[in-house]
């Protein structure tokens, strides 16, 4: 066995995690003689080759970001939101209308109104699971899985027989967005060979940065991480167990719901009909997973899946791999980062919990000194 | 002579946790057939060393001998095979399991590819018979107390067929009497030639039941000692490595004004009995009052009422003449309440939160650990280090996980957060609960010190030394009543075991 500090096994280990996914991944495309070099060769230059590439890469991680974190923060308090879907969607669709409806709205008022309603509508379908929760203590995952059909069945309502017939093209799918409620960004676009890459990433580092500041450095991160860590100890330190349950599933679900808007005022400039509940959320649950939680594990993590789903596309059209042997890849791949706890347990670390080395010295003299001074009489 | 192979054979154990040597050049013999004690500070490193033994942790360096062989305890397994079993500090069973599932998980006899329960259920009967267990292997574990808890342990090692038994804090969880039976249980286990390693930190119990002890200090060897040889003064001297008042000098109480006043209070338990049937009493500033009992006759209600975690059905509570009835937890707090719950782990701390979190629990969201709720952490740290000094809480660090504390060093962590408070109202559940005597001391201490500041202590222990010793007067809860009041300096253990049986005095004498 290897003995490492626990600082390098932090970064090996992903490392050596990702390697071996790769690994396996051409592994099993040299099984149906498929040439890994070209393949991954095709994957890396489709999604970084080139600017049009990373401005897909990166737009497609925007949405990830934020249900990611929109998972990462009921996890903390101890719930497991698989609403995920269905809280972007509500975002999606809400932000869109709202930018349809007001067509003549100055961009400063309108696009922040649609983004903050956004947010509210995937905050209100994951509190609607929270109040739940906290008010008789229905499971949450079963509220928030039927809380994506109710959501996505709802959507197909609401565009068929109440939006009104100006904002649509048709009864699956809305006009445009104009520019004035819009996160597209002409010279970011044009700067990253005409992708898609808009705003939402601004929004998406901002939402990052938001997210570790609120669990690391406020009192409502505190009691959040605390009530999932130990409810009874929570509440018998005075926090409420309900209060703190809402809180974080509004909370979660506005982050979700931001994945929404991002998508739909950022990368598709309007709302269709969805026929099965968004792929963002779930892999917003992966990427939450594979980066540990962590602020920076988050982003990390969500560029990888995203190089994983550009760079997929690429396979397919540029080394011309079957749609079936790139799927297999990729889960591979995120098989592999995902059960690098697993390897980390190849490394006999020292114990990782301490990082600050120079507590040390004064801590083994307080525990050498026998107490004399024990009862300070 | 028998007695005298040796089956255990530690030598020169050092175990390493990031720079923090827990054990540095400890030597343990344990012998056949006999009784074993380990004696050491909280911290000292015992639990350290037995999990060694026991195979959950590799040593840095050091030899270790079973019955004469050189071996290398790797994982529990080797542990397993070596006949070497281990009762930990905190159990290890599966609430929802009976206890016959629970004895065989992991161990499991099979007949083909079913599992022989009819076997096993039949040889752990036996196992029950013989050592007087009185177990019933059908039932869930959640329906049997903790101490009958504590023989599924005892069963599930002796099933494993070990030889070697090692008991890591087992009488912290019993009452008196429990504890007697324990004893009677292990030298019986002794008899029939296992070995046995017993922890503990009451010098009286290693008088009734080891027939050595070795002592260990700051994760140093102190030596070994036949039982009959030492006094309890030198042990604890041995262990602490200074002189141990054992006898507490206690001035007279001045008391003030009442702080705390409960009258006539009604609580329904879980099952919606009536947990407590009217309770009053009263406790004035400067005042420690002792709440003696068998364990269940109702002290988790009362506990719970006057914290505000259970709902209360009629009666009232008062603290400094407020109507605290079923108030919110903070605000009882806030008003000047601090409590110290007898189960640190489930109640007291969040595991895997650092130590200067744990000590912030009560006053994070309170200026200056955070303004506008934003946390403070410099000064949530700079306060935590105050306290570790101050309360001596043996840690490499505050920002290392609570869970890597010893035992006790968890409970000082309550304690200096909670004494911290500067409360007028100290509710103290079981507060020495697994604390070495030097740390009893200690606590004892700082309760009679805050009872000099003219605070008001409610004690509620089942430990009747500790109320003998402590308080001022003394209620005996049974059956959810009061069924008398007695003063320390009045009354014998005899007294008090009547009481607590619900044998009410006749004539009030002492009241
Ligand atoms: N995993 C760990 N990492 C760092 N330090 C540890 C770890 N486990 C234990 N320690 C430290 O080692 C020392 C010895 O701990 P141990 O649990 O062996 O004490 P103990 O003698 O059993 O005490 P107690 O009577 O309170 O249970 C303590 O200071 C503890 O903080
Ligand atoms: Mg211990």
């Amino acid at each position: 066995m290897l003995k490492v500090t626990p600082k390098t096994k932090k970064i090996l280990v992903p490392l050596i995690s990702i390697f071996a996914g790769f690994l396996v991944g051409a592994l099993i495309m040299l099984i149906w003689s498929y040439n890994p070099f070209e393949a991954y060769s095709s994957m890396f230059s489709s999604a970084l080759g080139n600017m049009n590439g990373i401005g897909e890469t990166i737009r497609e991680a925007t949405p990830l970001i934020f249900t990611a974190i929109g998972f990462a923060i009921a996890s903390s308090a101890g719930f497991f939101n698989i609403g995920l879907p269905g809280q972007a969607q509500a975002g999606w669709l809400t932000s869109i209308w709202i930018v349809l409806a007001n067509p003549n709205m100055p961009k400063v008022i309108l696009l922040p109104l649609a983004v903050i309603a956004g947010a509210l509508a995937g905050a209100a379908v994951a509190g609607v699971a929270g109040w739940l929760r906290a008010q008789f203590g229905t499971n949450e995952v079963i509220t928030t899985i039927m809380l994506n059909y109710i959501v996505l069945y709802s959507c197909q309502y609401l565009m068929q027989q109440v939006m009104s017939s100006k904002l649509r093209i048709d009864t699956d799918t809305t006009k445009t967005i104009t520019a004035n409620g819009s996160l597209k960004i002409d010279w970011l676009s044009s700067m990253f060979g005409d992708s898609r890459i808009n705003a939402g990433i601004f929004l998406a580092l901002i939402g990052v940065f938001i997210y570790w500041y609120l669990m690391k450095k406020t009192t409502t991160g505190f009691e959040i991480r605390s009530v999932g860590a130990n409810p009874y100890a929570s509440r018998y330190a005075g926090m409420s167990t309900k209060k703190n349950i809402i809180y974080s599933m509004l909370l979660s679900g506005g982050f979700a719901g931001l994945g929404g808007v991002v998508q739909g005022l950022g990368t598709y400039q309007n709302y269709f009909t969805q026929t099965t509940s968004l792929d963002i959320g779930w892999d917003g649950l992966s990427v939450a997973l594979l980066g540990g939680g962590t602020a920076i594990g988050i982003l990390l993590a969500a560029i990888l899946f995203s190089i994983l789903k550009i760079g997929g596309l690429g396979m397919q059209t540029i080394a011309g791999i079957p749609y079936e042997i790139v799927s297999i890849v990729i889960a591979a791949i995120i098989f592999f980062v995902a059960i690098q706890y697993v390897i980390g347990l190849l490394f006999k670390s020292r114990k990782a919990s301490v990082e600050e080395p120079e507590q040390k010295t004064d801590g083994t003299n307080t525990a050498n000194t026998t107490s004399t001074e024990g009862g300070q009489r | 002579m028998e007695n005298t192979t040796n089956v255990i054979e530690m030598k020169h154990i050092v175990k390493d946790f990031n720079g923090f040597k827990a054990n540095n050049d400890i030597n343990l013999t344990l012998r056949k057939g006999e009784i074993l004690a380990l004696l050491g500070e909280n911290g000292a490193g015992k639990s350290t060393l037995m999990s060694i033994l026991s195979g959950l942790l590799m040593p840095t360096s050091g030899e270790i001998d079973v019955r004469g062989q050189e071996v290398e305890i790797k994982n529990p397994t080797v542990a397993k095979n070596l006949g070497i079993g281990m009762v930990h500090q905190h159990f290890m069973l599966m609430e929802s399991f009976t206890v016959l599932e629970n004895i065989i998980l992991g161990h499991e006899t099979t007949k083909g590819p079913k599992l022989d329960f009819k076997k096993a259920q039949q040889q752990i009967e036996e196992l029950s018979q013989r050592y007087n267990l009185n177990i019933d292997p059908k039932k869930k574990v959640s329906e049997i107390t903790v101490a009958q808890q504590q023989r599924v342990e005892i069963l599930k090692v002796l099933y494993r067929g070990a030889d070697i038994m090692i008991f890591d804090e087992p009488t912290a969880v019993l009452t008196p009497q429990e504890i007697t039976e324990f004893i009677q249980i292990i030298k019986e286990l002794a008899k029939e030639g296992k070995s046995i390693i017993l922890i503990t930190h009451k010098l009286e119990e290693i008088k009734r039941a080891a027939d050595r002890v070795t002592v260990i200090r700051a994760g140093k060897s102190v030596g070994t000692f036949d039982v009959s040889d030492v006094t309890n003064n030198r042990l604890a001297e041995l262990m602490v490595g200074r002189h141990v008042n054992m006898k507490l000098d206690k001035p007279s109480a001045e008391v003030g004004k009442t702080t705390l006043k409960v009258s006539d209070l009604k609580v329904k338990n879980k099952q919606g009995i009536l947990a407590l049937k009217g309770l009053s009493f009263n406790l004035r500033a400067g005042e420690i009052l002792g709440v003696a009992g068998i364990d269940g006759n109702g002290q988790d209600e009362l506990v719970r009422a006057l914290t505000g975690m259970q709902h209360v059905d009629s009666g009232k509570i008062s603290i400094n003449d407020e109507d605290m009835t079923n108030q919110k937890v903070r605000k009882i707090t806030e008003k000047g309440v601090s409590y110290i719950p007898s189960d640190r782990q489930k109640y007291g701390l969040i595991l895997p939160f650092s130590i200067s979190d744990n000590l912030a629990l009560q006053n994070y969201y309170q200026q200056p650990y955070s303004s506008h709720h934003v946390m403070h952490y410099d000064l949530i740290h700079q306060h935590a280090d105050e306290l570790i000094k101050k309360f001596d809480i043996r840690t490499t660090g505050s920002s290392l996980p609570v869970s890597d504390l010893s035992g006790g060093n968890q409970q000082k962590v309550i304690i200096a957060r909670e004494l911290d408070l500067d409360s007028d109202l100290i509710i103290a559940f079981q507060p020495t609960r697994g604390l070495d005597v030097g740390a009893i001391e200690y606590i004892h201490q700082q309760l009679l010190l805050e009872r000099a500041k003219g605070k008001a202590i409610l004690l509620i222990s089942y430990e009747l030394d500790e109320i003998m010793q402590l308080s001022d007067r003394i209620i005996v809860l049974h059956d959810g009543d009061i069924s008398g009041e007695v003063k320390p300096e009045e009354t014998s253990d005899e007294e008090l075991g009547l009481l607590m049986t619900g044998i009410k005095k006749e004539g009030n004498a002492f009241a």
